[in-house]
């Protein structure tokens, strides 16, 4: 927000209040039966053939977990490494390029596992 | 910026401590590395996105990311992804704690840390063992 309508709405010099700060708590506590369950998953197809694997991920159960897995902890890398850009690079330039390059690679890991999730559903 | 009058008062005076004088403890050391871990799991993301894709790409595709992912350094990345990731999960599990409250004391802190630490090495070595000792692969 870069109009002074943040301040109106007390919500500070970050602009977005504790959004951010919340957003991360939120999603890592998704994450955590979302990990194990990805664990789970992944130990389960070490060395598996690539039909097995093709029909663990075509169950529609796995395939939204595993998306949900994705989204979420795409979403957590964009909020975490944000935290660390802004903790260690001042350059204003350099900044925003890496903020954009973060938020561009988050969404292109994204599109593409969720294309190859859907692909791998109609194979 | 304006001028500052007092701009020549200022080199003399004592910088402030940096890493290199601190004596190192676990809280610190479970720090730096909670953010050391996050930065390399979002590498491992892009592994993942990988394996995904190459599932998808049919069965060369597949073959040449296990051949990768079975060698000697594919290995190693293997077990340095699933140590981060029981380190980021469990130290993230602490810091929730931290979020609501809980184990600020300091020796409280010191002992969560090791643990901490402790837990995701046998985690990550029990994980490994299961797979050596042929005990993955049961959704085949």
């Amino acid at each position: 927000m870069q109009t002074p309508l943040h301040k109106v709405k007390g919500m500070g010099s970050s602009h977005s209040g504790t959004g951010h700060f919340w957003h991360e708590r939120v999603s890592s506590v998704a994450l955590i039966p979302l990990t194990l369950w990805f664990g789970y998953a992944v130990l389960g197809l070490v060395n598996a053939s690539e039909v097995t694997a093709i029909s663990f991920l075509a169950h529609p159960v796995n395939a939204i977990l595993m998306a949900a897995f994705v989204i979420i902890t795409l979403y957590h890398i964009k909020l975490g490494m944000q935290v660390i850009i802004d903790d260690y690079v001042h350059a204003a330039g350099a900044k925003i390029a890496l903020l954009l390059l973060v938020r561009f690679a988050v969404i292109a890991t994204g599109a593409a596992c969720l294309f190859a999730l859907l692909r791998i559903a109609s194979l | 910026m304006a001028d500052n009058p007092q701009a020549q008062a200022r080199p003399a005076r004592p910088l402030s401590p940096h890493l290199t004088i601190y004596h190192w403890a676990p809280t610190m050391l479970v720090s730096i590395t909670h953010r050391v871990t996050g930065v390399g799991l979002s590498v491992g993301m892009l592994v993942l996105a990988w394996w995904l894709v190459a599932i998808s790409n049919g069965p060369d595709g597949y073959q040449g990311f296990y051949n990768l992912v079975g060698s000697p350094i594919g290995l190693l990345a293997m077990f340095g992804f699933t140590w981060a990731l029981a380190f980021h999960t469990l130290n993230g599990i602490r810091h929730l704690a931290f979020d609501l409250g809980y184990g600020f004391k300091k020796e409280t802190a010191r002992l969560s840390a090791l643990l901490v630490i402790g837990l995701s090495l046998l985690v990550a070595a029990a994980i490994f063992a299961l797979v050596w000792t042929g005990h993955a692969g049961y959704l085949g």
